[in-house]
């Protein structure tokens, strides 16, 4: 575990020591502000609803360009210097690597939602706010960060090059996001198909205050599952 | 030196294929604790990928390897403890400073508590790199990277260096500080060093594995394979002792007669009358003692007898290029 943390820590302080964290916290908090409180403002309620709820163009759509940013050097990185050669060759274990540097992701994303707590808190102060919701859809957002990251991993270790990481994560990403809106443009027995396999459903259904296991486990499933075949992409690597 | 009871490595039939190439093939050894052993070959003759499996970077194709008994494929993680390592290049995080760089490798091995500072300080002593502990890995020459590489190597103290290539890119006067760390090392660890400049392994190497094309082509000390046993060669430059000019083939003969000797070459003489050879001799059998003879039956002077060392740039390129390398 200390091993997993060391990494961890070395992958945050990379991400604070150069500009990315501060693009990706500055980005999300002004569009995601943005975004939110010009719903707000329209709605004339106290409700976080419209900052959790996915949409063409929302909070969680943002999330989909900003998780292949932090994601792509990840692996991608160490792979083009060869620093992978070193840190395979340390007594870690490739799954270890991953867990590492997913937590370290994991944290710029919970860093850039902690940030978004000031919206909740304001909000409660003009006017009443049910923290239920608000409670239920912060887990979703993690939920839901979690699974793009481990896609956005998994693609940092299939190539040396981060831009290909980025491309390839983000279409990945936008397909699993967007495709629960092509339901209604698809024969109706694969509608129920192509609305479950979305990221955004789930998302919605929590951002609507309910935690529903059937969600909870779909983004668990699909965040290891990205793990496990990211490990096994590194694996194959120095097979 | 050999010392079969514990090899600290052993490669019994390695071979890594990358696809359709076949980058190792078949390549057997031990290295006894202690030694200083080192690997020498063309670019891609597949140093790397053997030091890759020795690693446990790379998995062998078939065959296995061994450190301390572990091997590496079974348990990669208690045989890893085990060896320090410096790949090709010295990869290293550039944008961390020196010291952060140590400490995260510390972290990785496990070097924990007091003993982490008093060791951190000795290593960094050791590879001259106090000056550098604040600065960033990818601001320094590649000089003190290769040192940091060698520090990251040392850090958890372990009995076994596998150094890829650790002087390449070095001015000469770096390689001198180089070569003398890993020769301080050598005196209380085992180094297996890769190279393809061949001053660099006869003066640090208490042994030479050859690998060319894949394949382990020699593996014997230096001395052995630079010819103070064994592989002698011979100069000698005669006159005659009466005036009478000497006939080249009488003289040839006679030294083509003597015991050991294979081969003789003319080559240019020390002026008029005077003539040059070059022998070959195989086997132990010194020939300088048969040549003597040689000349006082044959009616002939000796001006000159002298063996010479085959470099071992000679038997490099012999072992190297003799094997059907005319496209190498």
């Amino acid at each position: 575990m200390r091993k997993v943390l060391a990494i961890t820590q070395r992958e945050l302080r990379g991400y604070f020591d150069s500009p990315v964290a501060y693009i990706v916290l500055v980005t999300f908090l002004l569009v995601a502000g943005w975004m939110y409180f010009s719903a707000l403002f329209l709605m004339g309620r106290a409700d976080m609803r419209p900052f959790f709820a996915p949409s063409i163009f929302s909070p969680s759509m943002l999330l989909v360009v900003l998780v292949p940013a932090i994601t792509m050097r990840l692996i991608a990185e160490e792979r083009k210097t060869g620093t992978i050669e070193l840190l395979t060759t340390m007594p870690i274990r490739d799954g270890e690597v991953i867990v590492g540097k997913f937590l370290a992701a994991m944290g710029l994303i919970g860093a850039a939602l902690l940030l978004t707590f000031a919206y909740p808190l304001t909000v409660a102060s003009l006017g009443p706010l049910d923290w239920g919701p608000v409670i239920s859809g912060y887990l979703g957002f993690i939920l839901f960060a979690a699974s793009l990251l481990s896609i956005g991993i998994l693609c940092s270790t299939l190539t040396t090059n981060q831009i290909v990481a980025f491309i390839v994560s983000f279409l990945v990403c936008a397909a699993l996001y967007y495709v629960y809106w092509l339901q209604f443009f698809v024969p109706s027995f694969l509608a129920p198909l192509f609305e479950f396999v979305s990221v955004s459903f789930h998302l919605d259904n929590m951002a609507r205050g309910v935690v529903d296991s059937r969600d909870v486990l779909f983004y668990l499933s699909l965040t290891i599952g990205g793990l496990l075949l990211a490990v096994r992409s590194l694996q194959a690597q120095h097979a | 030196m050999e010392n079969d009871s514990a090899p600290i490595v052993e490669a019994r039939s390695l071979r890594k294929d990358y696809g359709p190439t076949r980058a190792v093939e078949d390549i057997s050894f031990k290295v006894s604790r202690g030694e200083v052993v080192g690997f020498l070959g063309p670019n891609g003759a597949g140093k790397s990928t053997t030091m890759k499996m020795l690693t446990g970077y790379l998995r062998p194709t078939s065959g296995s390897a061994l450190v301390a008994g572990i091997d590496v494929a079974q348990d990669p993680l208690a045989a890893k403890r085990l060896i320090g390592y410096l790949p090709e290049n010295a990869p290293l995080y550039d944008e961390m400073m020196v010291v952060d760089f140590l400490n995260f490798v510390a972290d990785m091995r496990g070097v924990n508590g007091p003993e982490r500072q008093k060791r951190l300080r000795e290593i960094g002593g050791r590879c001259g790199l106090m000056d550098v502990l604040g600065k960033n890995i990818g601001q320094l020459s590649k000089g003190y990277r290769q040192r940091v590489g060698l520090a990251q190597a040392m850090v958890h103290d372990p009995d076994l260096l596998i150094l890829d290539e650790p002087t390449s890119g070095l001015d000469p006067n770096q390689i001198v500080e180089i070569r003398e760390l890993i020769k301080e090392l050598g005196r209380e660890k085992t180094v297996i060093l890769s190279t393809h400049i061949l001053p660099e392994v006869q003066a640090s190497c208490g042994r030479i594995i050859i690998i060319n094309k894949g394949k382990l082509v020699a593996d014997d000390t230096p001395e052995v394979l630079t010819g103070a046993e064994g592989r002698a060669v011979v100069r000698l430059v005669v006159k005659a002792s009466n005036g009478t000019p000497l006939s080249e083939s009488d003289v040839r003969g006679a030294l083509t007669s003597v015991p050991g000797v294979v081969a003789v070459e003319r080559t240019d003489g020390e002026g008029d009358g005077t003539l040059g050879f070059r022998i070959r001799a195989a086997g132990a059998l010194d020939p300088r003692e048969g040549i003597f003879r040689a000349a006082m039956q044959g009616n002939f002077v000796l001006l000159d007898l002298h063996r010479e060392r085959v470099s071992l740039e000679d038997t490099f390129r012999q072992l190297t290029l003799g094997q059907g390398g005319s496209h190498a």
